[in-house]
């Protein structure tokens, strides 16, 4: 047996009315790259509050490189050698990148007076080092969000640690930011060091994880070797149950009356003259890059951003949208990735959620809320979406991911929208929930509802979209249908630079044009 | 205080959910309570019906203040210039009842709708403009106390010659009971029916919650956040009445300082200052403790100056259990 870096054995933690590890264990061996998968509450992000020093274990024993192990803080953890990328940034925007990196241990001069300039040429050293082309005095905020991951990854990586364990790190990153980061990752493993990778991405855990850990339920279950286990085999063992990712796209039809019509829509930020149609009860996917501008193109529709140029068509007539209040009047229903900040009130209890968008159309009588009304019918909206709450009383931050963006979805259904648009429907939700969604989104279109689903996952575009939009650099580069839509072509399309490359843009026939417009 | 909150702790954790989600509320009362009891064992003049009732009546100004501006720290607003607005009002009342003789059922109204009008002004600096509340209502703040001194002159307007402008606050529609303790008690009523029962105030704790996600949910929050402020501003109008009619006179250079006393009232209640969180009953029994304490304290000689001091450590205590609490929870 190799020599293990760190050892976790029979660890227990509960929280008040809650046991989140039992007999948890786990190893990791020097000079290598752990993947540890579980559905969402199975356990990982406890094990690495414990990991870190937030919390401390009910019983149980930790060793790091042969020593116990037993942080007080986060603070401590680090000088014991154990870093830890959270799935929340935790970087301040107002900072430059370097500051952001040595923040809490800036280079001094006379003990009280910043060394800026030695701050910034240990930053550029270190970003050297990672062969990371970023500049030390740019302010995070401006950071696109793979860059500020890439910061997260240098501010723990200036720790020297022994181990640095990821959360997450690839939820908001693109396929080839994905790769720029492995590569990180496979610089920074050598003997001596480990990596522990969170993620639900069952290739990229195959890309770039030795070995496999599974939990489940807060109990260790399984650990196989990364090289050899297939995908189904790990997601059962996740669920404890196998599931099919075989399926395809359902209910594909060519004859579907068109519903939105969207012609030469530009925005000042971004958007050039997008064009598509939505048809009736069909899934249309929007794939693209990060930056493409799909989410851009969302957020025009609904009128969360000023649309410079363009018209906007709803079953056959020309509507303005100038605000949400006027989409969600069209039925027009947007679904935000970032759930949290844009998709929920998540202090408030899952009734209050589902009726917030039809409160007024629904549930009111001369300006008073008929209470007994909203429970009942928010009570069977959670029922008929199988959202798995104790009731509708529930505090909604206490669902998981899953039964959130249900909660979202049964908001919109409420309002009686007819077009929903899904950013990113399934970002932060595990694998068996995520069936789940796919299913749902079915329903709905083959209910005849309309559905824009945008995502960065290749794999859930296929599965799910009659037909599929590609955009790069705020363009519309190309709809393929479901029968010839492939990864390889995807990324093609998604991949065109038209403003840098003119052989993208004849290829997009925009040679002309362009010169028209100078 | 300490030996009576853990037997309030443990019986909050056998009940039920609804009921611990009030706790906050029945903190606060027990709180309250145990403040009440304390000043009748110390003092022999604390425990009367006409002590009761004398504390009711000094509350009626700042409670009035405190039932508004928790519509808008609910909806994770501020509104700093009550207190000045409150003077404004009161000379606005002078003004209309005094200088115009308008009759009282038509001078009264007009200064609660004065209020109301000074509401819709910050609400349009907040919502439309997109100023944040805390410099728009400052900006109010300065400007309702300086107009009150212009519209004034600087001298107070006596309302001596107005035959039952004064019954509003002292007179006895019901015996033993003045006429602002019912005042108070009504707007107490329904404000608390609309804030947890009314259109208005679902979205202002939806708005509070979180702003964003409530406008992308297809509500006009532009639109209720100006009905927020302006219906807010209707208690300010109100305040304005009341104190007027209680001193007899519009005081123009008075004011300032009542909306943190006001505030302080909300935030003793359990109304959390980031929005999405409150009640009316929290802010009327935060109100009263700040009443029983000014009047306890008093009746135990012992000075103003300590009874700030005191003041302030109850808003600390009162928001740092507030904080345990929902760590616990």
């Amino acid at each position: 047996m190799t020599e293990n870096l760190l050892e976790v054995e029979g660890v227990n933690k509960s929280f008040p009315g809650v046991r989140a590890l039992h007999e948890m264990r786990l190893d990791l061996r020097s000079g290598e790259v752990l993947a540890l998968v579980g559905e969402n509450g199975a356990g990982k992000s406890t094990l690495m509050k414990l990991l870190s020093g937030i919390h401390t274990a009910d019983s149980g024993r930790f060793t790091l490189g042969g020593e116990p192990y037993q942080p007080s803080g986060p603070r401590h953890a680090l000088t014991l050698g154990i870093s830890i990328i959270h799935q929340e940034f935790n970087l301040v925007p107002h900072l430059t990148v370097a500051q952001n990196i040595f923040i809490g241990r800036e280079p001094r001069r006379a003990r009280v007076l910043l060394d800026e300039r030695r701050l910034n040429a240990d930053a550029a050293a270190l970003l050297d080092r990672l062969s990371l082309r970023l500049d030390p005095r740019t302010v995070a905020g401006q950071l696109t969000v793979a860059n500020q991951q890439m910061v997260e990854i240098a501010k723990a990586l200036s720790y020297e640690p022994r181990v640095l364990i990821m959360d997450e790190p690839t939820a908001a990153l693109n396929d080839a930011e994905v790769g720029t980061l492995h590569e990180l990752i496979r610089r920074f493993v050598r003997p001596g060091t480990g990596v522990i990778y969170i993620s639900h991405r069952m290739e990229e855990i195959k890309r770039i994880a030795d070995r496999v850990t599974v939990i489940r339920d807060g109990e260790y279950i399984d650990t196989l070797d990364a090289g050899t286990a297939s995908t189904s085999d790990i997601i059962a063992l996740m669920v404890g149950r196998a599931i099919d990712t075989g399926a395809r796209p359902e209910g594909v039809r060519a004859d579907r009356d068109v519903v939105l019509g969207v012609e030469g829509l530009s925005t000042k930020a971004l958007l050039t003259d997008v064009s598509f149609e939505l048809r009736r009860g069909e899934i249309l996917g929007f794939a693209g890059l990060m930056g493409a501008g799909r989410t851009e193109v969302a957020r025009a529709l609904v009128g969360a951003d000023k649309i410079d140029k363009g018209t906007v068509t709803l079953h056959g007539k020309r509507v303005h949208i100038g605000n949400p209040a006027d989409a969600a009047r069209l039925g027009i229903g947007y679904l935000s990735e970032d759930r949290k900040r844009y998709g929920l009130l998540l202090e408030q209890d899952v009734k209050a959620n589902i009726a917030l968008s039809a409160l007024r159309d629904r549930f009111t009588q001369a300006g008073f809320v008929r209470d007994g009304a909203l429970r009942t019918d928010a009570a069977e909206r959670a029922g008929s979406l199988h959202i798995k709450t104790p009731s509708v009383d529930q505090t909604t931050k206490l669902l998981s991911g899953g039964n959130q963006q249900k909660v979202v979805i049964a908001k919109w259904i409420a309002k009686a929208c007819d077009i929903l648009i899904f950013d990113e429907p399934t970002r932060g939700i595990d694998v068996g929930a995520k069936e789940e969604i796919y299913q749902l989104l079915n329903e709905l279109a083959a209910q005849g509802k309309s559905i824009i689903m945008i995502s960065s996952e290749l794999p859930e575009i296929l599965r799910m979209a009659h037909r599929v939009v590609v955009m790069s650099e705020g363009r519309v580069t190309h709809v393929l249908g479901a029968a010839e839509a492939s990864q390889e072509n995807i990324m093609h399309y998604a991949t065109l630079r038209p403003d840098e490359n003119p052989d993208d843009a004849a290829e997009l026939g925009l040679g002309e044009q362009k010169a028209g417009h100078t | 205080m300490t030996t009576v909150k853990t037997p309030a702790g443990e019986q909050a954790g056998g009940l039920t959910g609804a009921v611990k989600s009030r706790l906050q509320q029945l903190l606060a009362f027990a709180s309250l309570v145990v403040i009440y009891a304390f000043f009748s064992i110390v003092s022999p003049f604390f425990f009367s019906y006409g002590n009761f009732i004398a504390i009711l009546f000094s509350t009626v100004v700042i409670g009035t203040l405190a039932i508004g501006t928790t519509f808008v720290i609910i909806s994770a607003g501020i509104d700093l210039s009550i207190g000045t607005g409150m003077a404004l009002c009161a000379v606005m009342s002078g003004v209309f009842i005094v200088n115009l003789h308008l009759p009282l059922a038509l001078g009264v109204p007009l200064t609660i709708l004065f209020g109301g009008f000074m509401g819709l002004v910050n609400g349009v600096n907040v919502a439309v403009l997109r100023i944040p509340p805390f410099i728009a209502t400052l900006a109010m703040m300065l400007a309702a106390g300086g107009l009150a001194l212009v519209l004034s002159h600087s001298t107070p307007i006596y309302f001596t010659d107005i035959a039952g402008y004064t019954d509003l606050s002292s007179g006895f529609l019901i015996p033993n009971l003045p006429n602002a303790v019912l005042i108070l008690l009504v707007i107490a009523i329904i404000a608390g029916v609309l804030l947890t029962k009314s259109v208005l105030g679902r979205y202002t704790y939806s708005i509070g919650s979180n702003e964003e996600v409530t406008a992308l949910s297809g509500i006009d929050v532009r639109r209720w956040k100006l009905g927020i402020y302006a219906f807010a501003g209707l208690f300010t109008g109100l305040a304005g009445v009341m104190i007027s009619a209680r001193l007899g006179s519009a005081q123009p250079a008075t004011g300032m300082g009542y909306e943190l006393q006001a505030i302080a009232a909300v935030v003793i209640g359990g109304t959390s200052l980031s929005g999405g969180k409150g009640s009316i009953i929290g802010t009327l029994i935060g109100a009263l403790i700040i009443s029983v304490l000014n009047n306890g304290l008093q009746i135990m000689s012992i000075p103003q100056e300590w009874q700030n001091v005191i003041l302030g450590a109850v808003i600390l205590v009162a928001v740092y259990t507030d904080r345990i609490r929902k760590k616990e929870a």
